[in-house]
């Protein structure tokens, strides 16, 4: 009981699984579109894109405010997106060469523009690092707040255009048949993962991104094949690894909130891979098992004893 | 040698080991397994660091190595269940690995100073000073001779493996039926990655590491499609990033490594729109130029078909093309004054008539 009595009126410990719960949820659903349309590396390439715009917001406004770094770190990943899927578009250059140019030139120019604020000298500078690489146990209300706020609006965005994201992820040229803008919905759904990626960088940082964004998804799948149950396993999924991370990782001062949020996650895919009620890998085994069992025959009418299945076919 | 010439010549060797690993990785169209890899690779390194009681080369190369061939076991093991897609797979993997790295250090070695941020972006100025000592004799950068070393094993396994490297990547399946063990070449392919990242990244860290794998080949693949001339143009690509981007960061006092990154980007950005064949603005324009020659096509296949019979009167006219072929006035006028200019139709006022070279080039193209 102590516990639930903490997450209620603990400040921090109130913060911190607040914020982990919404991008548990944010990143859960949107990640299932990422992941069935073979996007789920976008994120971490986003998520790495983002640099430069935290860095450029703070030089050009001069505050460190959550909401002026998210939006440049929002405005980057936004420009990283376009570039990325241009590139796919109009080259033979293929997704993961894409992906990985964008990721690393971005985070490279994001690293010069960082020692040019530390050669600023600026005391207020301190704490930048600290939003991308994710310290949980430091948000502070506004940013559980903004957090929320941008993740309804995702939420809401994906509730409007369920049908149409729904036609995208699994048949793209039937949409374009019938007329539905595919393109722009393409940048829409996309867009929306600079939203959660944005709002996971407050709380597992650039580097964990990816599997906040794959890791429930593909846990999700294993259990259903419908995709309105697959959205809502993977937003429970998201959740639950969110909040129990973060609760460890509180409650030990030592360990750091992602890491810990990656490792529940990793847990519930790899029990998820194994029993999942509509793809587990251990029903398949069983199920493979029995049938080789019954096809080393019961012996042929008219024969004595020994199978047949042994050699002999 | 000066510090600054030792940083320079870090830099090219950290580019040539990367960039001669990334080639086949690349064109394996796998870059980003590099990502996952540099990244999987923390807990092998911590491993090493247990195993070898403390901070040992060996031990790291080791155990990065372990961990590098881990993770593309594991993303091969999982996608080949077809439970997850390959991409989906290594989203898992690496942050999973990478995450119990973090874990490992902050719970039980917090007292050892591992610096994650050293370890992404790396502290190349440092390089001439971390020097290689055996039995009290100081033989100059360690780094030097890591990455020197790690440049001649790359440039041997391509050497050596050329033929084996090629035919695995183009085409698996005959190579596999030759006998070539394409699994083998994979993993030592994969452990080389391996290796080459934990070597660079300690001079230029993980994401230069990783950018240097990736980009100068992609940059080169845009320019030329033969092999041979790939890999020369992915080292000149490589190099010309590395020595101007370490000028521009001693100029402007920034990131050494961010501004090779930054450089790499520079040089891709303009071969992307500019590369002779493959470049977005020799594309538009080929793109622009198809378009008004298919139109002219249109024009004289138009002219030909109505050609002697009673609505050639009609059908001829200036002002009909808008309506008719529903072009826009500014179409009509562009194309008409081009198919003039080639000779393929004579314009008496409003009237369009055919020449013989037109009425040629309308029986070919209907032809077709």
């Amino acid at each position: 009981m102590g516990m639930l009595h903490d997450l209620i009126f603990d400040y921090t410990l109130r913060n911190v699984a607040l914020g982990s719960a919404i991008l548990g949820i944010v990143s859960g659903i949107l990640g299932c579109f990422a992941t069935l349309r073979r996007q789920g590396l976008m994120g971490d390439a986003l998520s790495h894109a983002a640099l430069p715009g935290v860095c450029l917001a703070y030089m050009i406004t001069g505050k460190k405010t959550p909401i002026v770094l998210m939006l440049g770190a929002a405005i980057a990943g936004w420009i990283g997106m376009i570039l990325i899927l241009r590139i796919i578009r109009h080259t033979r250059i293929d997704s993961g060469s894409a992906l990985g140019i964008v990721l690393t030139v971005f985070f490279g120019f994001g690293v010069v523009l960082l020692t040019v604020i530390q050669n600023g000298n600026d005391a207020n500078q301190a704490g930048l690092d600290k939003f991308l690489f994710g310290q949980a146990a430091a948000l502070v209300q506004e940013q559980v707040v903004t957090m929320a706020i941008l993740g309804g609006i995702a939420l809401l965005v994906v509730a409007l255009f369920y049908k149409e994201f729904k036609l995208l992820a699994f048949d793209p040229e039937f949409a374009r048949s019938l007329a539905l803008p595919t393109h722009r919905l393409d940048l829409v759904l996309t867009g929306l993962l600079v939203v959660a990626v944005v709002i996971g960088l407050n709380t597992v940082g650039v580097v964990l991104m990816s599997a906040m964004l794959i890791g429930p998804a593909a846990a999700a799948r294993q259990w259903t094949n419908s995709l309105s149950h697959m959205l809502a396993y993977s937003a429970v999924f998201g959740v639950i690894a969110g909040i129990s991370g973060a609760l460890i990782s509180v409650s030990e001062a030592r360990l750091p909130t992602g890491p810990l949020i990656v490792l529940s996650i990793t847990a519930i895919v790899i029990v998820s891979l194994l029993f999942g009620s509509a793809r587990g890998l251990v029903w398949e085994w069983a199920r493979r098992w029995r049938n080789r069992r019954s096809l080393q025959a019961p012996p042929l009418p008219g024969e004595s004893g020994t199978a047949v299945a042994e050699g002999t076919v | 040698m000066s510090p600054g010439m030792i940083i320079a010549l870090v830099a090219v060797l950290a580019t040539s080991a990367c960039t001669l690993a990334g080639i086949f990785l690349v064109l394996r169209r796998m870059a980003m397994m590099a990502d996952a890899i540099s990244h999987a690779i923390l807990p092998g390194l911590v491993a090493g660091y247990v195993l070898a009681r403390g901070p040992n080369m060996l031990g790291a190369f080791l155990g990065a190595a372990v961990a590098g061939l881990l993770t593309v076991a594991l993303v091969e093991t999982l996608t080949r269940s077809r439970r997850v897609k390959e991409d989906s797979a290594m989203g898992i993997v690496f942050p999973a690995l990478f995450a119990l790295g973090v874990f490992v250090v902050s719970k039980y070695f917090a007292n050892v100073h591992i610096d994650t941020d050293a370890v992404l972006f790396g502290e190349i100025a440092l390089a001439p000073f971390d020097t290689l000592e055996i039995g009290g004799k100081s033989y100059g950068a360690q780094s030097l001779w890591v990455l020197g070393g790690l440049t001649i094993l790359n440039a041997l396994f391509l050497f050596i493996f050329y033929k084996e490297l090629k035919l695995s990547t183009f085409d698996p399946g005959l190579a596999a039926a030759l006998g070539f063990l394409p699994g083998v070449l994979h993993y030592t392919l994969m452990g080389l990655i391996s290796m080459t990242t934990v070597g660079a990244f300690t001079a230029v860290g993980a994401i230069l590491a990783v950018a240097l794998i990736i980009v100068p080949p992609v940059t080169a693949s845009l320019l030329t499609r033969r092999l041979p001339y790939l890999i020369g143009l992915s080292l000149v690509v490589g190099v010309v990033a590395a020595l101007s981007g370490y000028q521009f960061a001693m100029l402007w006092k920034v990131s050494i490594s961010g501004m090779i990154a930054t450089m790499l980007g520079v040089v891709f950005g303009i071969t992307l729109l500019a590369a002779p064949q493959q470049g977005l603005v020799a594309q538009t324009v080929r793109r622009r130029r198809q378009k008004r020659r298919f139109a002219m096509e249109v024009l004289v296949v138009h002219l030909a078909t109505h050609e002697g019979t009673n609505s050639e009167e009609v059908e001829s006219r200036l002002s009909h093309l808008e309506t008719d072929l529903h072009w826009s006035t500014e179409t009509v006028s562009r194309t008409v004054a081009g198919a003039n200019e080639s000779g393929l139709i004579r314009q008496t006022q409003d009237h369009l008539e055919l020449t013989e070279q037109g009425r040629l080039l309308a029986h070919t193209v209907a032809a077709r």
